[in-house]
């Protein structure tokens, strides 16, 4: 332990400990703007400067271990000076547009800016004047290098914990970026979109790609018939941006604003998480009889998840040759778009031409993923826009909703019907433990040997985890699986799932179910999520996702009523014909620049 | 304060016996070594000034197996010229001098960063450093060196900067600390010096601490390499006695005419005619990595800062904010006020900003550009005003 004072206050921390921290401890506030919770110190922007008693320069609590004897202000007029003057400075190369930026009242800088900045500028105007660009090529995200600040939390973001590197530091001195390679257009480099960047973003710089308008021009034509599906994850964050704390469900209240924003129907992508368990667990199935019974060696064992559309493109981009391994199944949004426009058009009487279908996602890359040429099998683009979490709330503040004091709606029929299952598939593991729950049942005709059919061992906020389940008491049909040991893995972030996929393409670790979500705790941690977001702020929404699991009446993938119906009324079987054209899809090799 | 006047010596460029130098340093202890240093007073002589026994010392109490020595020889201060002849007449001896600093520290591998420019000198150094190679094997000793090239930027000669450009990354300074000494290259403690320094160690042991402060002020032992540039009938490399005043070095140096001279390059002090003979080039008074620059009545000082803050604004590495965008507004900044648009008074501001890149910024290139706008403008106000 180490004794040091902190504007007189004396405290006993752990060695190793940062001023910042320290002060945290002592409820002194340091202000912060590089530095993040999830990512290493940068000590670049230098707004937590406090001045060290014998110190010749100040020092960033941020990157300053405590000493023995350490002496801190953390308020002296040398600190105040020099942080106004930091402050300043940001703002003279920050093109501060406030009122037209879609980050106002959301952005780190404006409110350190409200703090130490008020009155007339004391520097030069850096921005004005000179010309910028703004990179608008990703269907995600923009990005407006004009309101940089240079904080680098994206380039720590996107190689640390999603080991992609798409962008980086650039240049130096008053040239210096955050670029690509080759200054390529976001659309053309490695990104993924999965927007974990933009999610930690202090500023405008990066922002989601914005459809409101369109979706609010949907609703208002009267020709249209406007569609809304909602991704698990969405409802245990939602209301963040709408005055709840984290980990609130605001599963009722969300179908009561939707109603009210004016769609005419509001669904659930729960219905197709449901349905890509039995489709993808069949297609499990499927190979691993291919492989086991009949002795195909072309099957591709291990098979990945395809729900993840920043997963898909990371696999594309840097394990081309593992595509075989992925399942070739449509994600729970793209399921659920090429039904609205076929089953569920046909089942209303509405011609499909007019169905605008529109879901509410915790992505950015499912924007790239509705835009992908490979899902327009319902004849149509089969997802219309993609909102993320954030531009839900935006929708609702704009149509003065009284969020907090809404009364509990239930979803819409036809493919409004949920489980537990589905709920799950936003937290890290989720889709592992529906799929778990599905398929040990189809081969035993008994549910999974956990208590209250919570399969443990996948949960939790652990990068990569490893789970073996023993098949006994096999029906019939699955006899070739008795005795036999179920492999599966779990990965979430990228820079896990490189590890791992790491580990099966060289041989060194062998599964056969691989569960991959590219954002830090599966959905709920996804790049449209509210902002800030952080461990301790993703553990309370997976809770609430569990809990939200445990009070559902139905627990079980295949026990879905809905999805029940639509295999004996439309689909017939899974992975039959018209699975394959409308809920299955193929994959491309991409370059890795 | 007694100052000694000028003085010429050669010590530095004097042939010496390199093996016998080499040999009696392997046959002391660590302590020896390190302790003959530290006697010695020697400082850095990149221009930190920081005691060079003491890094060595730091860098041997580290218990890891694995420690590196680094000679600095990315010589990018404006006016700095002297490590290039160093390395063009005297490689042996800095060779010798980081065996020796190997040796007290207990590393067995040396790199050299060689400024990028300075590539035309690589096959003679090569030679030389083969020769090297051979004579310490024949002395029965293990130790090499290897040779990295800079590309170019200025902040790679600062040492953290200059050990990720090693390391294969983007030349950024890290956060301190840890320094060094602890944490260095490749994560290992090392102890960095520029090339002189390495020399003066050397010479050290061969001539003993003792013979070695007999040179020099309490605060600046020794002699020193001096790069002489500007508006001076004689430029080039001269190697000086420390705890001279400018005004005996104007006196040697100058043309006559010389109303400043800016001492330690771009990042180091302006001193004006007033203040020469009070002014001891040194630790005690302006410290230098050896950059003096001449500036007779004929150049405009505001052009001389300009020519700097555009050389800091191109150089910053940008990674930190005061140094960036410090160094961007001191840049147009003095251009506003130039023109009149800006206020006069607006230097006031401008140099308090100054100040605040001093205390903020996160490494020596932003901390210093002060040192330069200050004196240049304390100093030169008129003319950068009209």
């Amino acid at each position: 332990m180490v004794t040091l004072k902190i504007n007189e206050h004396e405290i006993k921390v752990a060695e190793g400990t940062t001023i910042l921290d320290a002060a945290k401890k002592l409820s002194i506030n340091i202000p912060t703007l590089c530095n993040h919770q999830d990512l290493c110190v940068a000590g670049n922007c230098r707004v937590c400067v406090v001045e060290q008693k014998g110190a010749r320069t100040l020092v960033a609590a941020c990157a300053m271990p405590v000493a023995e004897g350490m002496e801190i202000n953390t308020n002296s007029l040398k600190v105040r000076n020099a942080r106004k003057h930091i402050v300043e400075l940001l703002l003279s190369e920050h093109r501060a547009d406030c009122t037209k930026c879609y980050k106002n009242q959301n952005c780190e800088l404006q409110t350190l800016a409200n703090e130490f900045s008020f009155g007339e500028h004391i520097f030069l105007d850096l921005v004005a004047g000179r010309p910028y660009e703004i990179d608008r090529s990703s269907p995600s995200f923009f990005k407006d290098d004009s309101k940089c600040i240079r904080c680098q939390r994206c380039v720590r973001t996107c190689s640390e914990l999603q080991h992609v590197s798409a962008i980086a530091v650039a240049n130096k001195g008053s040239h210096q970026k955050i670029s690509s390679f080759h200054d390529r257009p976001m659309s053309h480099v490695v990104c993924t979109n999965c927007g974990q960047c933009v999610n930690r973003c202090p500023t405008g710089a990066l922002v989601e790609k914005t459809y409101i308008d369109q979706v609010w021009d949907a609703i208002y034509d009267p020709e249209k018939h406007v569609v809304v599906q909602t991704a698990p994850a969405v409802r245990v964050a939602l209301g963040e941006d709408l005055g709840f704390d984290p980990g609130v469900r605001v599963t009722g209240k969300m179908v009561a604003a939707l109603r009210q924003l004016g769609f005419d129907s509001v669904l659930d992508t729960d219905f197709t998480a449901d349905l890509t368990i039995v489709e993808e667990g069949t297609e499990l199935l499927t190979r691993l009889k291919k492989v086991l019974v009949e002795g195909d060696q072309k099957v591709a064992l291990p098979m990945f998840t395809s729900c993840s559309p920043g997963w898909i493109k990371f696999i594309e981009h840097k394990f081309p040759h593992m595509l075989p391994n992925l399942s070739t199944c449509k994600s729970p949004q793209q399921m659920f778009g090429a039904l609205a426009k076929t089953f569920y058009a046909e089942k209303r009487g509405i011609d499909p031409s007019k169905v605008v279908s529109v879901s509410i996602m915790p992505c950015t890359a499912k924007k790239f993923e509705a835009d992908r040429p490979e899902m327009r099998s319902s004849g149509y683009k089969d997802i219309d826009y993609v909102l993320t979490t954030r531009e839900l709330a935006v929708m609702i503040k704009q149509a003065g909703i009284n969020f907090l004091s809404l009364e509990d709606e239930k979803y819409d029929s036809i493919m409004g019907a949920s489980t537990g299952a589905a709920v799950i598939f936003g937290a890290t593991g989720g889709v592992m433990e529906a799929a778990l729950r599905t398929a040990y049942e189809i081969i035993t005709g008994r549910p999974v040997p956990f208590t209250n059919l919570d399969i443990v061992p996948v949960r939790g906020m652990e990068g990569v985890k490893e789970a073996t389940i023993k098949i006994e008491g096999t029906k019939a049909d699955w006899k070739f699986l008795e005795g036999a040991e179920l492999k599966v893995a779990i990965a979430h972030g990228l820079v896990n799932a490189n590890k791992l996929v790491k580990a099966v393409s060289t041989g060194k670790a062998s599964y056969h179910f691989i569960e991959i979500m590219a954002c830090p705790g599966g959905c709920l941690g996804g790049g449209g999520q509210p902002i800030p977001t952080n461990i301790e702020i993703r553990k309370k929404r997976m809770e609430a996702i569990y809990s939200e699991d445990t009070h559902m009446a139905i627990r079980k993938s295949h026990e879905n009523p809905e999805v029940v119906a639509i295999y004996k009324e439309f689909l017939e079987e899974p992975n039959g014909h018209k699975s394959h054209k409308l809920l299955h899809t193929h994959y491309v090799k991409r370059e890795s620049y | 304060m007694k100052n000694k006047g000028l003085t010429k010596v050669d010590l530095i460029f004097e042939s010496t016996d390199v093996r016998k130098v080499m040999k009696k340093a392997f046959e002391m202890t660590s302590n020896e070594i390190i302790e003959q240093i530290l006697e010695s007073g020697l400082k850095g002589r990149g221009g930190a000034g920081f005691p060079t026994g003491l890094k060595w010392k730091y860098t041997a109490a580290e218990k890891e197996p694995e420690k590196y020595i680094v000679c600095n020889a990315d010589e990018g201060e404006p006016g700095t010229f002297k490590d290039r002849e160093i390395l063009d007449k005297a490689a042996a001896k800095v060779y010798a001098g980081m065996a020796i600093a190997g040796k007290a520290m207990g590393a067995r591998k040396g790199f050299i960063y060689l400024r990028g420019e300075y590539r035309f000198l690589l096959p003679q150094l090569y030679v030389e450093l083969h020769k090297f190679h051979k004579l310490i094997n024949e002395i029965g000793y293990d130790f090499s060196i290897e040779y990295r090239m800079g590309s170019g930027a200025y902040i790679c000669g600062e040492e953290s900067a200059l050990f990720e450009s090693i390391e294969g990354f983007r030349g950024e300074p890290r956060n301190k600390p840890p320094y060094p000494t602890v944490s260095g290259l490749f994560s290992k403690p090392t102890s960095i010096n520029n090339v002189e320094t390495l020399v003066t160690a050397m010479m050290i042991i061969e001539k003993g601490a003792g013979e070695y402060v007999k040179l020099g002020t309490k605060d600046s032992r020794g002699s020193k390499v001096f790069s002489i540039s500007g508006d001076t009938p004689i430029p080039g490399i001269f190697e000086l006695e420390l705890g001279m005043t400018v005004q005996e070095f104007v006196n040697e140096f100058g043309d006559g005419d010389t109303k400043a001279v800016q001492v330690g390059g771009a990042s180091g002090f302006c001193v004006p005619r007033k203040k020469f003979s009070e002014t001891i080039i040194g630790f005690e008074g302006v410290p230098t990595g050896g950059s003096m620059k001449l500036f007779n009545s004929s150049r405009s000082m505001y052009n001389v800062l300009h020519n700097y803050l555009e050389f800091f604004t191109e150089e910053s590495c940008g990674q930190c904010t005061p140094c960036r965008v410090g160094c961007q507004q001191l840049y147009k900044g003095i251009e506003m006020v130039k023109k009149g648009e800006s206020k006069s008074t607006y230097l006031n501001e401008l140099v308090k900003l100054a100040d605040t890149m001093k205390v903020a910024s996160k490494c020596g290139l932003g901390q210093s550009v002060g040192n330069a706008f200050r004196s240049i403008v304390e100093n030169f106000r008129e003319e950068i005003i009209y």
